[in-house]
C-alpha cells in the first residue's frame, strides 16, 4: 500500500496530531508497511461473518437512575493545564475576539 | 537470605505466625529498591512513606486481633497506568507527566481493602503500546537476567521488578501479550484472565476491547491469590462480567484429572528460536509423561491472522481512546498556538512519543471514510473467526499450550526501528485477547545465554481456576521457577 505525503498530511489533520516533516516522511514509510502486512487479512473468506467488536457477552447494561455525588469540582480542575475557579480555560474560539 | 526472596504465600506464612511484620517486609522491598533498581530501572517512582505507614496500620491490626485482609503486608508494585488516588499515573507519556487521578481505580482498591501495601509505580511503554519498555517517555527498564536486554513490554517495569526480588507482586495490564510476554522474558508468572473478569475502571484505556488487567508472581499459587483477590463484579465498568469472583486459591493444588492439552499442528512463527522450541516440546512431554497428560494436535487456521487483526481493532479503538488528550480537561498543554484547533495540533504532537502517534495515525486512517469496511469491518470479522477456531478447539481439550514469545528477551534497541517485526514478537499472544480468553505464561527454561523462557497456556472463558490448575502441576513438577537471575 503506497500512502502519498498528502495522503499522511490528511490523516494527520483528521487525527489533531502536528508533525514534524520528518515524522510525516517516516510515518509515509512505515504506515505504508503496516499496511501492506495488514493486507494479509484480504486471503481470508469472510462472507457472511458477523462482526466481532467484543470479547464480552454483555450488552446495554443499566442501572438504576439514581443521582449520587459527582467529583467536586475542584479536584475536576485541578488537573486542568489551565483553568478559573470554576472553569477549564481554552483560548477563544469565534473569528475577530 | 531477604525476605523478598519468598513468594507471596510463603511471607503471609511468615506475617500470620509472626516471624515477620509488614514493616519488615515492606522494609525489605524498599531496600532491595533502594539497592538494585539503579540498575534495572523498574521504577518509576515509590512510596516509601505511604508503604511504611500502610504497613505498620497492618502490624497493628494485627497487634489488636482484628481481621486481615488476604493480602496482609504483602508489597504490589503498580504499572504506570492504573489509578492510585495521591499518586501520580503517567502512562510513562510526556502527555500525562502531571497527571494526578482524583479516583482509585476499582483493583487498587480490592488490594487496599486486601491489607496490601502499595510500594511504587512501574515503568511501560507510552500509553502500554509496545513489546519493550523502550516507548517508554521516561526511561529505559533492562531485563533483570542480562542487563543488555529488553525486559519486555508493555509492563515491562512490573515483570522486572517482580523478578529483580524488589517485591513479590505487581500489577499489569494485557492488550495483545503485555502481561504475558515480560512475564516470559523475565522468568516470572504472568496471569492474563478473561476479558471481563476483573473491573478496568481506572485502567487508562488503550484499546477498551482487548484490555485486561492481571497480576505477576514468582509462583502460580500466588497469581492464583492475586486472581480471588482483583476478580468480581463491577458496577462501574460496564464490561465487568456479573460473576462472583474467584476463588482459584482453594483449588491451586489439585491436579487436572485425565488433562487434555492442545498442541498447535502448525507453528505461527516461521523460524521461532530453536531453544524455544526446545523447552516448549521438553514441556509437553513432562506433561505427557509424567503429569497423565493427553496431547491432542489442534487446528487453528486463522490465528495466523491475529496479528494483523490486531494491527487494525487495537490501534482504532487507540485512536479513538486517546482523542480525549486534547490539552483541555487534564493532559499536556502546548505554550504557543494561535487557536483552538493548533492547540489541540501541538499539544498532542507534543505530548505524544513515536509509538502512540504512529499508532494513532494507523487508527485514524483504517477508520476514516472509505477505508473503514476495507480495513476495521474486515478485521472485526477475522476476529470472529479466530475466537470461533478456540471455541471449536475447546470441545477437544482442557487447555492449549504454546510458547509465550517466539524468542527470549531481545537487546535493548534490536528491534526498534522495524515495527512490523516488533509487532510479531506478540504472534503467540494476541489471538487471546482477540478472543478474550484467559491465559497464563509461567518459566519453562532458560537459553544457554541464560535467559528465561516462557510456557503460554490457554484456557477457556471464564475456567482461570482449570488454567492455574494445568500450570500449577507443572510448576510442582519442575524447579524453574525458583531460578534467580545470576546479575543480583
Amino acid at each position: 500500500m503506497q500512502l502519498t505525503l498528502s495522503d499522511v498530511e490528511k490523516v494527520a489533520r483528521l487525527a489533531r496530531l502536528k508533525l514534524a516533516p520528518e515524522e510525516l516522511d517516516r510515518l509515509q514509510r512505515q504506515l505504508g508497511s503496516i499496511l501492506d502486512y495488514v493486507d494479509l487479512l484480504n486471503e481470508v473468506d469472510t462472507t457472511g461473518v458477523a462482526p466481532m467488536a467484543h470479547a464480552a457477552d454483555v450488552l446495554n447494561v443499566f442501572r438504576d437512575d439514581v443521582p449520587t455525588a459527582s467529583l467536586p469540582r475542584s479536584q475536576a480542575l485541578a488537573n486542568a493545564p489551565k483553568a478559573s475557579e470554576k472553569y477549564f480555560l481554552v483560548p477563544p474560539i469565534l473569528e475577530g475576539n | 537470605m531477604s525476605l523478598m526472596d519468598l513468594s507471596a504465600c510463603e511471607l503471609l506464612q511468615k506475617f500470620h505466625s509472626r516471624e515477620a511484620s509488614a514493616l519488615e517486609i515492606t522494609q525489605d522491598a524498599l531496600s532491595r529498591i533502594q539497592s538494585r533498581d539503579s540498575q534495572v530501572q523498574a521504577f518509576l517512582s515509590r512510596d516509601e512513606e505511604g508503604a511504611l505507614a500502610a504497613a505498620a496500620r497492618i502490624d497493628r491490626k494485627r497487634e489488636s486481633g482484628e481481621p486481615l485482609g488476604r493480602l496482609a503486608g504483602l508489597p504490589v508494585a503498580i504499572k504506570d497506568n492504573i489509578c492510585v488516588q495521591g499518586w501520580k499515573a503517567t502512562c510513562a507519556s510526556r502527555m500525562l507527566e502531571s497527571f494526578s487521578p482524583p479516583y482509585h481505580a476499582h483493583v487498587t482498591e480490592r488490594l487496599q481493602a486486601e491489607d496490601a501495601v502499595l510500594i511504587g509505580r512501574t515503568n511501560l511503554d507510552e500509553f502500554a503500546m509496545g513489546s519493550s519498555c523502550e516507548n517508554s517517555a521516561v526511561q529505559l527498564t533492562y531485563n533483570p537476567w542480562n542487563l543488555q536486554c529488553s525486559p519486555g513490554g508493555s509492563s515491562g517495569g512490573s515483570a522486572a521488578a517482580v523478578a529483580a526480588g524488589m517485591t513479590p507482586l505487581a500489577l499489569g495490564s494485557d492488550t495483545g501479550g503485555s502481561i504475558r510476554q515480560p512475564a516470559s522474558f523475565c522468568g516470572i508468572v504472568g496471569l492474563k484472565p478473561t476479558y471481563g473478569r476483573i473491573s478496568r475502571y481506572g485502567l487508562i484505556a488503550f484499546a477498551s476491547s482487548l484490555d485486561q488487567i492481571g497480576p505477576f508472581s514468582r509462583t502460580v499459587s500466588d497469581a492464583a491469590l492475586m486472581l480471588d483477590v482483583l476478580s468480581g463484579h463491577d458496577r462501574r465498568d460496564s464490561t465487568s462480567m456479573n460473576l462472583p469472583p474467584a476463588e482459584a486459591h482453594r483449588t491451586i493444588d489439585s491436579p487436572v484429572p485425565g488433562l487434555k492439552i492442545g498442541v498447535l499442528s502448525t507453528p505461527l512463527v516461521v523460524g521461532a528460536d530453536s531453544e524455544v522450541e526446545a523447552s516448549v516440546s521438553a514441556a509437553l512431554q513432562m506433561y505427557q509423561n509424567e503429569l497423565g497428560a493427553t496431547l491432542q494436535e489442534i487446528q487453528l487456521p486463522n490465528l495466523k491472522y491475529g496479528i494483523a487483526a490486531y494491527y487494525v481493532i487495537a490501534p482504532s479503538e487507540a485512536s479513538s481512546n486517546l482523542a480525549r488528550y486534547d490539552g483541555v480537561h487534564y493532559g499536556h498543554r502546548a505554550s504557543s498556538f494561535s487557536n483552538l484547533t493548533e492547540m489541540y495540533e501541538a499539544s498532542r504532537g507534543e505530548g505524544f512519543g513515536d509509538e502512540v502517534k504512529r499508532r494513532i495515525m494507523i487508527g485514524t486512517y483504517t477508520l476514516s471514510s472509505g477505508y473503514y469496511d476495507a480495513y476495521y469491518l474486515k478485521a472485526m470479522q477475522v476476529r470472529r473467526l479466530i475466537a470461533d477456531d478456540f471455541t471449536r478447539a475447546f470441545e477437544q481439550v482442557d487447555v492449549i499450550i504454546t510458547p509465550t514469545s517466539p524468542s527470549p528477551a531481545f537487546q535493548t534497541g534490536a528491534l526498534k526501528d522495524d515495527p512490523v517485526r516488533m509487532y510479531l514478537e506478540d504472534a503467540y499472544t494476541v489471538p487471546v485477547n482477540l478472543a478474550g480468553l484467559p491465559a497464563i505464561s509461567i518459566p519453562c527454561g532458560l537459553t544457554k545465554a541464560g535467559l528465561p523462557i516462557g510456557l503460554q497456556l490457554i484456557a477457556p472463558a471464564y475456567q482461570e481456576e482449570r488454567l492455574l490448575q494445568a500450570a500449577r502441576m507443572f510448576e510442582q513438577a519442575t524447579a524453574w521457577h525458583q531460578q534467580r537471575p545470576a546479575t543480583f
